[in-house]
């Protein structure tokens, strides 16, 4: 098919240097100038190029030549619509061309930084405008929608981060829904003793928050919960999240603690901590949880296993076992969510030369965590897994699954800082003596260096290498009954065996094993490792693709507290900014029925990915619901009668937008055949 | 003219700017060898068995690559006590074909010749010399021809006469050289093609 | 009865004759036909890839060409030697991986009337074809005679879980593959930390302390802290190693060992009933007769002092590592 009479428009093109980035590879003079002499038929009646085009003086030059030369269509070839379409659709509307007759082209990503070949990206530039000028006659004027935007809040995740979102949303007066898939909120903060670089105490400065949250009026706290579904879009979810049957009545609960004294079933606990101590079947992880009320673990329970024994019914004084409790499924309806879901540690078993879970006395960073708290399976002491033998010599390994292609390709970021923090704690609680294995220190934060530099005035022996294996095979008699720790030390350019008592491993942070499907489930991506990913790396960190959802702390990527807790609170300031222009703006370019040719059949509702097109019963059509639709196009190739279209995408736009890339490269191909 | 001494000689380190050197070590090895993504950790270093008794670790050498110090590379003792384990091509962070790339230097040694201790070289050379003449190897006749040229050898072997009669006795081993492959004209003319083909 | 292509290498027919003899008689028994390369010729072992790359990657590759012409639809070659197996299919995995060289290769072959498709077959080390193919339940129902109280040290090397082109082992540092079969058949296998760790290769022709140290450290771990009867090899190289130059490595460090180092299929022969003689019992260095009469006449020795098994008393271990999609958030049961 070809396009309807071309209808005549003034346009208006404008060609960007991006400082070198165009035009380094782009002739952007020879392409502004072929753009006003070659396109001038098709209705360009000026053509400009500029260093940056998104500078106010570049939004002005395109305001300006608007009223002076009274444009009706702009097109602007620049870099990608996601950065800029914005800012010059702004521009057009400021100076009353509606911002649907402008049009982008990306000559960077997909031109001058994809080659580097100078003649062949500026014939491509060339092609890229003629398409754009071809569709942009075409476009029609289109009125964004506003929808209004539900205040209360949905918080994934109750580690600091979630809590430091949580508490910033709930003191601003709006209300959040926190919810944590264990027991208590607090996330791997609440494992750990000590925090670098300060070594304040981290039950110290955590407990607070978690009992405010607990506590605050606005925040709804739904621990042993999880999020099943959630359907709708920014300023309008509805969050479908199962509460888990804990088999406590938590309004009769309180949490004296005489169920899990009593109880007398003890499982190790692989959670919180890290399986190096043990709970109960009836059991709070940690005693300052929050919420305060135990849970009963099913899997390990007697009473469910066979049948008998339900001692924490019969002496809890106040009747709160309930056996017979059902998981309880709640919807709620949030206008934002906040994604804080935190990160697992590395498996350090996937490395055979490092010998855990075959050496006894090799540790992870995690059981060593649990093993310096004063609350933990050894009241504090370091000791050997015999539970009673302090190590004389303790070597601590940096980089463990990290920084190895092996394993995980990308640097843990914290594990440094959490070594030389391990360094300290030995020396501390044994005095004896400690070595530290590592390829690079890693120590960039405010006050970070210094700390480095304590430990090695505390006598920390330092070594450069990346640990080789450790085993228990002994060459000498020196080396006998202990772990030998076998390693080039790189500044010496030898080969050394270190005997040491205990070997701790500083595995890396991984994203979540079940990191897909939650992006899945909220429709955001995960990197080749599996961290979501944020909307711009440098300039919208906590932001997503998806409007509405935003992600903080650990699970976009490692992270140590401070910056947890700094992005928490900027995701709760992004999702604050949206609920106070109290609504938001929706793409105009969805798609619309003609209500003149749909036969009803359906096919349009089957095909939409977003739930977004509804039958309208009394009218026997099809209805696209506008707020829903994401413009995706998926419906239009599957309607028959061809009753639906894209507004800002029909045939005719698309059809001439080819047009005039083919037009272009043909013309060259007969220049240079000539 | 006062005698000017170039202080990069005197560390080792070639006059001329010798940076093409971890290229050429790259392009002699079969397959991807990414020997240029070095980063110096050591885990090579530390897991050699041989790593004792090198002159300089892997890791060293690798840095040394780098350096474009290509005598003092070649004439080290490095490859040649590599045992081929492949304990640090299996750990390398890298995924650098560390064993690979120890033929290699062991090729380029001998190309350049500058091996300084040819024991570990001639032994190649006389296993070799019999299967490029018989299609087969021959271990006690290997074992005596290497003895011959490296006397020396066999003087830090304590006791190496029981083991080689211990060959002939409790093995029932022929003294005799193997019995010749019948393809041998093939395969002659397939390895002087391959030498051809190194050459290029 | 399953059909393999079969590459003996050298030492086959030399000094492992004991390997071969056990080999074909514990393929007999397994219904394993093994058919040999017509005209087969030495891989080179190490020593031609220390000379020269192109010619050392014709001549192992000539063996393959050769094979793909006589494959007759068996697409598996079998190496009972470590050092061959690992050649063989490096040229296959280098050929296969990198065109150009590949191509290289063939150009040479095509001047002796010969080509080879990269990966047209796969190789294998006689143990994975026994595992794998034919399979523990199999190997447990020809056990007449169990190797109970033989307490035996498994020594796997290198060149077969490493670098493992194919990822045909369970582990490159520490499989089990061998300690599954050598159970099999009844032996007490100790869990042997250096079961891949090197035998010495071609040190012992080159600088013999280097090699003697390797050699000390396996034998001696096994001996002393783990207290075998015997060792098992895969490897003609290994088993020559650690038999053959045990005694200068004795004299060396002014130790006393015996440790009789034998080939897997030669114990799968004893415990399949087959005759020690055509074995090839008798011909190693270290002799077995010893630790062999121990189990022959029924009498286990006294039980050697096994190194006590630390038991955690205090502090739980983590469990073992659970593979690929099975995770393990549940607690487990204390064990008490
Ligand atoms: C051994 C070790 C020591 C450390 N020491 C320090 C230190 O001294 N100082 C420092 O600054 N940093 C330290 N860190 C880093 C610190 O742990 C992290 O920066 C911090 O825990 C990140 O917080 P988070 O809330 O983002 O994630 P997390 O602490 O992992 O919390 C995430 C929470 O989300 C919950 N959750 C996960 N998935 C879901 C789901 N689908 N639904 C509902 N809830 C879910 C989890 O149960 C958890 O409660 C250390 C890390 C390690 C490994
Ligand atoms: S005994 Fe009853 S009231 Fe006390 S913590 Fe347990 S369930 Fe709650
Ligand atoms: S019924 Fe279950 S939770 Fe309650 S005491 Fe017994 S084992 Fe513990
Ligand atoms: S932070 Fe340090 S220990 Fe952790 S992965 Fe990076 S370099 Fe290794
Ligand atoms: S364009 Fe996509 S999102 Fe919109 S109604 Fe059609 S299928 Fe659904
Ligand atoms: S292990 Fe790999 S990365 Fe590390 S020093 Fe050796 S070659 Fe370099
Ligand atoms: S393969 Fe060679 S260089 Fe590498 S660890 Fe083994 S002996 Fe050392």
């Amino acid at each position: 098919m070809s396009p309807t009479k071309r209808p005549k428009e003034r346009i208006g093109v404008y060609v960007c240097h991006c400082g070198s980035n165009i035009a380094g590879v782009v002739d952007v003079a020879e392409v502004s100038a072929w753009a006003g002499k070659e396109l001038e038929q098709d209705g360009v009646v000026v053509a400009r190029d500029y260093k940056f085009m998104c500078s106010s003086l570049g939004q002005e030059l395109i305001e300006r030549d608007i009223k002076e030369k009274g444009l009706t269509r702009v097109v602007v070839a620049a870099c990608s619509p996601h950065l800029h379409e914005p800012t010059f659709r702004a521009a057009c509307a400021r100076a009353g061309v509606n911002p649907y007759l402008f049009e982008m082209t990306n000559i960077r990503e997909q031109d001058s930084w994809v080659t580097t070949d100078k003649i062949e990206a500026t014939k491509k530039a060339k092609a890229l405008i003629a398409a754009a000028v071809g569709r942009v006659a075409y476009q029609k004027p289109l009125e964004s929608l506003y929808v209004p935007i539900d205040p209360n809040v949905l918080v994934v995740g109750g580690g600091v981060t979630g809590i430091q979102a949580a508490l910033e949303i709930a003191n601003s007066g709006q209300h959040v829904y926190l919810v944590e898939r264990e027991p208590s909120i607090g996330g791997h903060m609440a494992q750990f003793d000590k925090t670098f670089p300060t070594l304040d105490c981290s039950a110290c400065i955590l407990t607070p928050k978690m009992f405010d949250a607990g506590n605050h009026k606005n925040i709804t706290l739904l621990t042993w919960s999880e999020v099943e579904k959630v359907e709708g879009y920014i300023g309008n979810f509805t969050v479908t999240i199962r509460k888990r049957a804990r088999y406590i009545d938590e309004s009769l609960c309180t949490g004296c603690g005489v169920c899990w004294e009593k109880c007398p079933k003890k499982v190790v606990d692989p959670v919180f901590e890290a399986g190096l101590g043990y709970r109960k079947a009836v059991y709070v992880p940690f005693p300052q949880a929050v919420p305060k009320y135990p849970v009963i673990d099913r899997e390990n329970c007697t009473y469910y296993l066979k049948g008998t024994c339900k001692a924490c019914e019969k002496f809890c004084p106040t009747g709160a076992i309930k056996f017979d409790q059902q998981d309880e499924i709640l919807t709620v309806k949030v206008g934002n969510i906040i994604l804080a879901t935190g990160y697992d540690l590395f498996d350090a078993r996937k490395i055979p030369n490092y010998g855990y879970g075959r050496l006894p006395n090799v540790f992870t960073s995690l059981e060593f965590e649990r093993m310096t708290n004063a609350a933990g399976p050894t009241l504090g002491k370091v000791v050997l897994r015999d539970g009673v033998t302090q190590p004389k010599s303790v070597a601590i390994i940096h980089c463990v699954g990290s920084r190895d292609k092996n394993y995980n390709n990308y640097c843990s970021g914290i594990c440094c800082m959490q070594s030389l923090k391990f360094a300290h704690l030995v020396k501390e609680k044994t005095g004896g003596e400690v070595y530290q294995f590592y390829i690079d220190m890693r120590t960039p934060g405010k006050t970070y260096d210094e700390f480095y530099q304590r430990i090695i005035q505390e006598g920390a022996n330092m070594i450069r290498g990346k640990v080789a294996e450790i085993t228990d095979t002994a060459r000498h008699p020196s080396e006998e009954g202990k772990l030998i720790v076998q390693v080039e030390d790189t500044l010496v350019g030898k080969q050394r065996r270190i005997p040491v008592d205990m070997v701790v491993l500083s595995a890396g942070l991984e994203a979540r094993a079940d990191a897909k499907e939650v992006a899945q489930k909220f429709g955001i991506s995960c990197s080749a490792d599996d961290w979501f990913i944020e909307r711009h790396p440098k300039l919208d960190p906590v932001a997503t693709m998806t409007d509405g959802v935003f992600v903080a702390g650990a699970c976009q990527g490692p992270k140590d507290i401070p910056a947890s807790v700094a992005q928490g609170a900027a995701a709760a300031a992004r999702v604050l900014s949206i609920i106070g222009q109290g609504e938001i703006e929706i793409e105009a370019a969805t798609a619309i029925v003609d209500e003149a040719t749909c036969v009803g059949c359906k096919e349009c509702i089957a095909s939409c990915p977003y739930q977004a097109i509804q039958y309208l019963e009394d009218k026997g059509k099809a209805y696209v619901q506008e707020a829903l639709c994401k413009g995706c196009g998926t419906c239009v190739g599957t309607c028959l009668p061809k009753s639906i279209s894209l507004k800002h995408f029909t045939d005719e736009q698309i059809v001439a937008e080819m047009i005039g890339a083919m037009q272009t490269m043909k013309s060259f191909e007969t220049v240079e055949a000539a | 003219m006062p005698q000017m001494i170039d202080e990069r000689a005197k560390a080792g380190l070639t006059p001329e700017e010798d940076l093409s050197l971890l290229h050429e070590v790259s392009m002699k090895t079969a397959g991807d060898s990414h020997v240029e993504m070095c980063i110096q950790c050591g885990t090579c270093g530390g897991s050699c068995p041989a790593g004792m008794d090198m002159d300089h670790t892997p890791r060293a050498i690798f840095a040394m690559l780098r350096a474009g110090m290509r005598e003092a590379v070649l004439k080290s003792n490095t490859p040649w006590m590599c045992v081929s384990c492949y304990y640090c091509t299996v750990r390398c962070p890298q995924e650098i074909h560390i064993t690979d790339v120890m033929y290699t230097l062991k090729n380029m040694a001998v190309q350049s010749g500058m091996v300084q201790d040819s024991t570990a070289s001639d032994f190649s050379r006389t296993f070799i010399n019999f299967v490029e003449n018989y299609g087969r190897s021959f271990e006690i006749g290997l074992a005596g021809l290497h003895n011959l040229i490296h006397p020396r050898l066999a003087l830090r072997l304590p006791n190496m006469a029981p083991m080689a009669i211990g060959m002939l006795t409790k093995k029932g081993m022929s003294p005799l050289p193997p019995k010749r492959i019948k393809g041998m004209k093939g395969l002659k003319k397939i390895l002087k093609r391959a030498k051809e083909l190194e050459a290029a | 009865m399953s059909d393999y292509i079969f590459y003996p290498g050298c030492s086959m027919e030399s000094s492992a004759k004991a390997y071969y003899d056990s080999v074909m008689s514990v393929c007999q028994a397994l219904d394993i036909q093994l058919n040999e390369i017509d005209d087969w010729n030495c891989c080179g072992a190490t020593e031609y890839l220390s000379l020269e790359r192109m010619p050392a990657y014709a001549l192992i590759a000539r063996n393959l060409a050769l094979a793909e012409k006589q494959s007759n639809g068996s697409k598996t070659v079998v190496a009972p030697c470590s050092a061959c197996y690992l050649n063989l299919a490096k040229a296959d995995h280098y050929m296969h991986e990198d065109k150009a060289f590949g191509k290289n290769i063939n150009e040479a072959l095509a001047a002796g009337g010969l080509h080879y498709t990269p990966g047209k077959l796969a190789v294998r080390h006689l143990l994975d074809v026994v595992l794998n193919d034919i399979g523990l339940e199999a190997v447990k129902a020809k056990v007449v005679k169990p190797l109970t109280g033989l307490r035996v040290a498994p020594y796997i090397g290198c060149m077969l879980p490493r670098p493992d082109y194919g990822n045909r082992y369970s582990d490159t540092e520490n499989p089990t593959e061998l300690d599954d079969l050598l159970r099999a058949l009844g032996a007490d296998v100790i869990d042997f930390p250096l079961r891949t760790a090197c035998c010495g290769g071609h040190m012992t022709q080159i600088g013999p302390g280097t090699a003697f140290e390797l050699i000390r450290r396996l034998v001696s771990t096994a001996a002393d802290q783990y207290k075998a009867d015997v060792m098992v090899a895969v490897c003609p190289m290994c088993q020559m190693n650690l038999d053959a130059f045990q005694g200068q490595m004795n004299g060396y460090f002014k130790t006393d060992y015996h440790m009789p180092i034998l080939f897997f299929t030669q114990l799968m022969g004893i415990a399949f009933g087959a005759d020690a003689k055509e074995l090839g019992f008798g011909s190693e260095f270290v002799s077995a007769r010893e630790a062999m009469s121990r189990i022959g006449v029924q009498t286990p020795e006294p039980a050697a002092d096994a190194p006590a098994k630390k038991k955690p008393a205090g502090l739980p271990m983590p469990p073992p590592l659970v593979h690929a999609s099975q995770t393990t958030t549940h607690s487990k049961e204390a064990g008490q």
